[in-house]
């Protein structure tokens, strides 16, 4: 295609109908809807990403507005890679990501199986369930240091009562073992519906049709589950998993409530990591350095999931 | 009828007169951290507002989020806040870049002279570089780390006689670290009217200052050292000295020890909770709490004690400075008037009323003053600590020396990682990079 | 009675309507908490083993709303009588009420940037999805996919640039700047689900309009966006949500003036220690409207959080 766009928007536009049309032509109209949101994005997110990266070759400080800036090449980037404390980061980011994904995959599918069996009511109690995903993570984050208090905590007495453990023996947050799950466990709660509304999604996609040629076949429930249930399902399981992988990778609001990134930096996930050098250590050329190679990260590893995802859904 | 109306209108324009200098009325915003004290300034402003037709608004931030949000306000250029009463440490970076004004001009036009204020206080909240003079702040708030306990379970003969025959010695006010360990296990676990209590609520807050602040304290009474006192910035042997190694593993020990089940993150609230729902017989704590314990509905009056921080095993014995200057902002819109409230904030009787609002005044005036070591029970262990303290650093980078210590102090403590020659051994690295960073080494 | 082989039998029902009820119920207990703790005083929020029944009491509520401070025992006594009834909540606690608190002003900043973002972001996204629905806009799949991969970025990747930018530009800890921010990291979001509904409205009514002699632009306001009022009406919803939920950028980018509720209300403190009461009962304010929002929303839930991606 050699025409240039403007051509293109030409061709787009019906002759017949181009004749009829009374004020500013299609092609204007077009550019006049489309041109302010491109500008505010390039504004905002565009252009700002193009200063992180110039920042990153540089050893600018916000804090330090009169000190002289130079150049460093990439001095920025090899100091990041290098760093001992950006791996720790980027395996409690990875434990996060992991087990948050496995636990809510399993539960979300679970639900939404259970709800596909439309028993009465199940509109009501699937919008209950997915409440808790609707709300503002630092501020139910925050409440659930107090749930996870020991001895007051509500989650630790549940657990007491159901175990028979000492709920002033543990603490969630405090206790080096325990931490990394006390985060997982809120993002399985919040987000656990998430995974379940796309999973119905899927369940509904599928066609009576189907189960009922397979009954004919008089192919075992079990296996109707592995041939037809899972396969068609899969593709929305795994867009339910990009969309929570890209969010965990993300995650800053909850844990920095939850946990602050303590014990030690146990729970210290990457963007919490990435804020304490930007804005309380205010290394700004190194902080850049760090965003840049956290954004090919996720950029990286959600393109090459994106085309897995594609290979399954033409399958 | 027509007297009394124009009577009426002439004592409201007078009292209009009397109220606003028109011209002149500006609205300052003071910034400081929400505690205690603050309430009490508030109060105490009032008679600022009524002198000077000024109106007064208060930005307080809560501890844990102080720094972040008070530095970002001052690093993004803002002027939200006309005066700051910042942390001490924070004076090398703001006089650095510019973000306060300078005060010595100030200060010599209207007769304050820093030779009327404490000089731990002056050194601490007011001048940079250290030890020069040229004043950024004038000091505010005197605070410093001691330690709250609970008299009412001291006094108690049953466990008086029992402590006697554990440890071979009286249970009193403890002298060193280490009788205070002995004392905060004594009371680990035990039930005392039905509660199980706990030992001592010590700092070990992660996210901002927490775990730096409680740990220096024990670390510097058992000869921890900045640097080299001969050779600045010289940190290997001294910073990681077998003197601060023991002085951090005492800190764990304590921690694991002593402190009650969850402390993992706790910092000035956490431990005043601790303490005053009857939890713990140890509280370690800025001196800033004081005056709320003394007059809690639950531990207040004589249930509760106070003393400043032990002595270590070489009988050294230093407490963590806290406490703030008030600063005027650089891009304040309102700098005279700013100024103007620091003139009358630094009159004795303004200073005098203060201390008796509860904010602990720097002013020799006021704690030099006969009656002030008996106003307060609280009053002569303020004045003890205060004449042994010690600050953390206050560089430009002091953020980021204080992340390092941060991490390095609570991934030991907290989380067990490693050992605590490891830990400072790495502090020493860490500190070495920034000061490499600034070009100081 | 008929037997279909795909209608699960009644006893599959009641199981699985057992189970999903005992996960609702246990899901559902952390926010029932939350609403409980605004109501309870202060000693009964720590109490062991928590409690719960206990006596209500406004003074979460009004802690949240109040500054209070000690007086000294003879000032106290020599106070006038309380002359309201949350003035005796606060005296019955031994304490006196300074002023208000920030918690109104922080509330209402929320309101000010979650609408204001809102409104300017569906102007702009409405234009940008009637275009990229109807007209064959150049390089159409990669503006659209540049779209949504500003949704990809961590927030705090860009703050630093922002936060530089808002600085030279004067726009820090002000409600235009974070209307401008918010805008923009919710076009993508309205962009795409708006695209969707414009997409279902069948364009033969466009064309019919258009023979009978209206404009385009008469074409899209008397027929396409009353066609599309309730895709607009979900999708504001959406951004409006995210806007009201917002942390990260609203931590460091703003401070007094601009402050949302989500920074501020991990902050209320009591005098001395944490009001979990008070905690409590700003978070029930902050959350109520989110939960009632998503029950009405409900239909079009999926949609929303798919990015338009699922449709039901």
């Amino acid at each position: 295609m050699s025409a240039s766009p403007l051509d293109q928007v030409a061709a787009a536009t019906p002759v017949q109908m181009a004749t009829k049309i009374k004020g500013l032509s299609d092609r204007a109209i077009a550019w006049i809807f489309v041109t302010p949101t491109i500008l505010i994005l390039l504004a905002i997110n565009i252009f700002p990403l193009i200063w992180t990266i110039r920042l990153s070759f540089t050893d600018f400080r916000v804090n330090r507005p009169n000190a002289e800036v130079s150049w460093v090449g990439l001095r920025n980037y090899e100091r990041v890679l290098t760093d001992p404390d950006i791996w720790t980061a980027m395996q409690a980011t990875a434990h996060f990501l992991i087990w948050t994904i496995v636990l809510q995959v399993l539960i979300g599918f679970t639900l939404a199986y259970l709800i596909n069996k439309k028993f009465r009511g199940n509109d009501l109690w699937t919008t209950i369930i997915v409440l808790p995903m609707m709300l503002s993570p630092a501020v139910v984050g925050n409440f659930w240091t107090f749930l996870y208090q020991p001895q007051i905590g509500l989650f630790n007495y549940a657990v007491s009562f159901f175990t028979g453990i000492d709920p002033s023996s543990f603490s969630m947050i405090g206790d080096v073992n325990l931490a990394p799950w006390s985060i997982v466990i809120v993002d399985t709660w919040m987000w656990s519906p998430f995974v379940m509304l796309i999973c119905l999604a899927g369940l509904r996609s599928i066609p009576d049709s189907i189960y009922e040629a397979a009954e004919c076949d008089r192919a075992s429930k079990w296996r109707q589950f592995w041939t037809i249930t899972i396969p068609m399902v899969l593709p929305f399981l795994m867009l339910a998993v990009l969309f929570r992988g890209i969010e965990n990778f993300k995650m800053f609001d909850l844990v920095v409530q939850l946990t602050g990134g303590g014990p030690g930096s146990l729970t210290e996930l990457s963007s919490i990591n990435l804020k304490r050098e930007a804005f309380e250590k205010w290394r700004t050329g190194y902080a850049s350095a760090y965003a840049v190679i956290l954004f090919v990260t996720v950029f990286g590893l959600a393109s090459i999931y994106v085309k897995a995802l594609n290979r399954v859904k033409n399958r | 009828m027509k007297h009394k109306i124009l009577t009426t209108v002439i004592a409201g324009a007078m009292l209009s007169l009397g109220h606003a200098p028109a011209a002149q009325a500006d609205n300052l915003t003071l910034c400081w951290a929400a505690w205690d004290p603050a309430n009490a300034l508030v109060e105490l402003s009032k008679g600022f507002e009524e002198e000077s037709g000024h109106t007064m608004s208060f930005e307080f931030v809560p501890w844990t989020s102080f720094a972040d949000r008070m530095l970002n306000e001052l690093n993004s250029g803002g002027n939200l806040c006309d005066l700051m009463i910042g942390d001490s440490q924070w004076i090398g970076g703001a006089a650095e870049s510019g973000q306060y004004i300078k005060l010595n001009d100030f200060f010599d036009a209207e007769g304050i002279t820093m030779d009327d204020f404490i000089p731990a206080t002056v050194v601490g909240y007011a001048e940079w570089p250290k030890n020069s003079p040229n004043y950024w702040a004038l000091p505010a708030f005197g605070d410093v780390v001691g330690w709250t306990y609970r008299k009412d379970w001291f006094s108690r003969p049953e466990l008086q006689e029992e402590f006697k025959s554990t440890y071979g010695w009286d249970l009193d006010v403890p002298e060193t670290f280490e009788q205070l360990q002995q004392i905060a296990e004594f009371f680990q676990g035990r039930e005392i009217d039905g509660n199980t209590v706990y030992g001592a609520a010590i700092y070990t807050e992660r996210g901002s200052e927490g775990i730096t602040m409680g740990a220096m304290d024990v670390l510097y009474s058992f000869g921890f050292q900045y640097e080299d006192p001969e050779n600045p910035y010289s940190l290997d042997g001294f910073v990681n000295s077998p003197e601060s190694v023991a002085g951090l593993e005492f800190y764990k020990t304590l921690y694991d020890c002593c402190s009650p089940p969850g402390s993992s993150n706790a910092y000035m609230t956490e431990n005043i909770d601790a303490y005053t729902s009857g939890q713990v017989a140890l509280q370690m704590n800025f001196a800033f709490i004081w005056p709320g314990i003394h007059t809690d509905a639950n531990v207040g009056g004589d249930r509760s004690g106070y003393f400043p921080n032990p002595a270590g095993p070489n009988g050294d014995q230093f407490a963590q400075l806290g406490g703030q200057g008030i600063s005027v902002v650089a891009n304040s819109d309102s700098v005279d008037a700013a100024l103007e409230y620091i003139k009358w904030f630094a009159q004795p009787e303004v200073q005098a009323k203060w201390w008796e609002l509860g904010g602990y005044s720097a002013l020799r005036a006021v704690v030099e003053d006969p009656g002030f070591a008996t106003s307060q029970p609280y009053a002569q262990t303020f004045l003890d600590s205060m004449a042994i303290v010690k600050d953390f650093w206050a560089e430009p980078s002091y953020a980021s020396l204080l992340q390092a210590t941060q991490r390095r102090f609570h991934d030991y403590v907290i989380a067990g990682n490693g050992t605590a020659q490891e830990a400072l051994d790495g502090l020493v690295e860490d500190w070495v990079e920034v000061f490499e960073d600034e070009g100081k080494l | 009675m008929s037997f279909s082989p795909t209608e699960p039998s009644r006893r599959q029902k009641w199981v699985a309507g057992t189970l999903v009820v005992v996960y609702a119920l246990v899901t559902i207990l952390p926010l029932v908490w939350i609403i409980a703790t605004g109501f309870k005083s202060p000693s009964d929020a720590i109490a062991y083993p928590p409690k719960v029944v206990f006596e209500p009491t406004l003074e979460g509520y009004v802690n949240l709303f109040t500054t209070r401070t000690r007086v000294s025992e003879e000032d106290f006594a020599a106070l006038p009588p309380p002359s309201s009834w949350y003035e005796q909540i606060v005296r019955d606690s031994g304490l006196v009420i300074a002023g208000p608190s920030r918690y109104g002003a922080r509330f209402a900043n929320s309101l000010i940037i979650g609408f204001g973002s809102t409104f300017l972001c569906m102007i702009l996204g409405t234009a940008a999805a009637y275009a990229f629905s109807r007209f064959r806009v150049p390089i159409k799949d990669d503006l659209l996919f540049f779209i949504l991969s500003t949704r990809m970025m961590p927030p705090i990747a860009v703050a630093i640039p922002i936060f530089l930018m808002f600085k030279n530009l004067g726009l820090n800890d002000t409600h235009a700047g974070m209307i401008l921010l918010y805008t923009a990291v919710n076009l993508s979001l309205s962009v795409w689900l708006l695209k969707g509904f414009i997409d279902e409205i069948p364009v033969e009514y466009e064309e019919a309009a258009l023979i009978d002699g209206y404009t385009r632009f008469q074409a899209f306001y008397k027929v396409v966006l009353p066609q599309a009022a309730t895709g607009i009406a979900s999708t504001a919803i959406f951004c409006l949500i995210f806007a009201w939920n917002e942390y990260a950028f609203a931590v460091l980018l703003t401070s007094g003036t601009a402050q949302t509720a989500p920074p501020f209300i991990p902050t209320i403190l009591g005098v001395g220690g944490q009001d979990w009461p008070a905690i409590a009962a700003g978070a029930t304010l902050f959350l109520l409207p989110v939960m009632v929002f998503t029950i009405l929303l409900r239909k079009h839930l999926l949609r929303g959080i798919t990015f338009g991606a699922v449709r039901k």
